[in-house]
């Protein structure tokens, strides 16, 4: 499987958190979720897509850390190479 | 009999329902009245819902369709009740009943799908949220941050009817200030269809005609009805616009059949009785009865006796119509969204016809309201009385004692 680019990763990552409710242009690497709105059931359901896209598991010790869209970014992508 | 014990006065500020004939309690009840049916292809669908006016894009995605309809209708109810983005009570001092029949059965339809195309990893962590059948009234409870007493009640057909009951005792008992309560329903999905079916249940023909001698089942819909109920003195300490009292309740079961109600119509009997006792209101007093009026074969004869039981010699007297004759049957929210309609008849006073009633059932004999519309009479200027019936399998009964506001 080809490498994934941060690039890649930041826009699905950003597409998915959008279907879940908040606006495109809010969700920055900086954002937090809390400031999304994005909680709990929404992190389990990104990391389905994420596990489902890039074979990467994020399990509820690893999600838990996460506080921003960067940082959700980051581990996924780490974690993908 | 029992005695009848001084109980607070109940009332009902607000009003909301979201039918397969739109968007509105008033609307619902002028549709009908006007001879409008909501069915088309054998179902009665909310074709004038569209999630995108009135959820917000994290409440659609969260919620399946019959809290979705919750939302609609206990929204108009709350803004109809005249209560602000400041509740007018303790929020902890305000209540939310919301039956249902099913619950969310598309979400559970949707996640087994995923789970057996895609495995069980994959299933929705929002699956059990939105399928639980009290996930109507959680969701009413957030949006409006109610935080008193808050459940959701599960009696098939009745639960619309029994929320309302639980809703009244709730305030009789002084646990509340006020209670937000109703039904709500969405089961026209594959699935839903083809268990109802199996039971020979629905109308082959797709119509709905209550008491009428050509009746071969129900036809189903959905929707939600929900209605906001205060104690009087609270409710005029307020300034609150009261459009009808919540007079009585009475229910019992039939223990008899897991479907079929029991023929002898004796127990919806004692559910009517209750009912009118509960209110301390005499039959000849009553003025209009919003029947159960499935047009299965079962129901309409079982009613039809169980109301000639309850109301004796008032009954011939008494025009009796069924809602589901515009809308089909609503199921778990047609208890709720029927008193809706019966508040409507009661202030408006005008009495809907039973649509579709053209040939008379020799052993049905009460006055079903065909053709039109017609005025609704009251007994010596007092504000009318009437009477909404739900009836379900599993053989719950529950009569709703209703009084119009004075005019």
């Amino acid at each position: 499987m080809p490498a994934v680019t941060s690039e890649q990763v930041e826009a699905r990552v950003i597409e998915t958190l959008a279907s879940f409710g908040p606006d495109q242009s809010s969700i920055t690497r900086e954002a937090t979720f809390e400031e999304l709105d994005i909680d709990s059931l929404d992190l389990v359901e990104l990391a389905q897509v994420v596990e489902d896209e890039y074979g990467v598991v994020l399990k509820g010790e690893d999600m838990k850390e996460l506080k921003t869209v960067g940082q959700s970014i980051d581990l996924i992508v780490a974690r993908a190479e | 009999m029992t005695t009848t014990l001084p109980k607070p006065t109940i009332v009902i500020t607000g009003i909301g329902a979201l039918t397969p004939l739109g968007i509105g309690a008033s609307t619902l009840h002028e549709r009908w009245a006007a001879g409008v049916c909501g069915i088309a292809d054998g179902a009665g669908v909310c074709r004038d819902y569209e999630p995108k006016d009135f959820l917000s894009v994290k409440e659609a995605r969260r919620l399946d369709r019959f809290s979705q309809l919750a939302l609609v209708a206990a929204a108009e109810a709350i803004a109809d009740a005249g209560w602000g983005d400041e509740l007018p009570y303790d929020p902890m001092r305000i209540g939310c009943v919301i039956g249902t029949g099913i619950g969310g059965i598309e979400t559970v339809e949707i996640q087994h799908d995923v789970m057996r195309d895609r495995g069980d990893k994959m299933v929705s962590p929002l699956g059990v949220p939105q399928y639980m059948p009290n996930a109507a009234a959680a969701a009413v409870s957030m949006r409006h941050r109610l935080q008193g007493q808050m459940y959701g009640v599960v009696s098939a057909c009745s639960g619309g009817a029994h929320a309302i009951g639980s809703a009244l005792r709730m305030l009789q008992y002084g646990d509340a200030d006020a209670v937000v309560c109703g039904g709500a329903e969405a089961t026209l999905t594959q699935f839903g269809f083809a268990c109802f079916n199996a039971m020979q249940a629905l109308s082959p023909t797709g119509i709905s005609r209550p008491f009428d001698l050509r009746r071969d089942g129900f036809v189903m819909g959905e929707g939600a009805g929900v209605l906001v109920l205060e104690e009087l003195s609270a409710a005029q300490a307020r300034g609150a616009r009261i459009v009808g009292e919540l007079a009585g309740y009475g229910s019992t079961s039939d223990a008899h059949h897991l479907t079929a109600p029991q023929p002898s119509g004796k127990p919806a009997a004692r559910a009517i009785e209750l009912a009118l006792n509960d209110a301390g209101v005499s039959a000849a007093e009553v003025s209009y009865v919003n029947a159960h009026g499935t047009s299965t074969q079962l129901n309409d004869a079982a009613e039809t006796r169980a109301i000639k039981l309850a109301l004796g010699d008032s009954a011939m007297k008494i025009p009796v119509s069924s809602t589901k004759s515009a809308i089909g049957h609503l199921l778990g929210a047609a208890g709720a969204v029927e008193a809706v309609a019966t508040v409507r008849t009661l202030s408006t006073r005008v009495v809907a016809p039973t649509l579709g009633y053209e040939v008379p059932d020799p052993e049905l004999d009460l006055d079903y309201v065909p053709g039109e519309a017609r005025p609704l009479l009251s007994s010596n200027g007092h504000p009318p009385i009437a009477l909404s019936n739900s009836f379900a399998f599993g053989g719950h009964n529950v009569a709703l004692v209703l009084r119009g506001a004075p005019v």
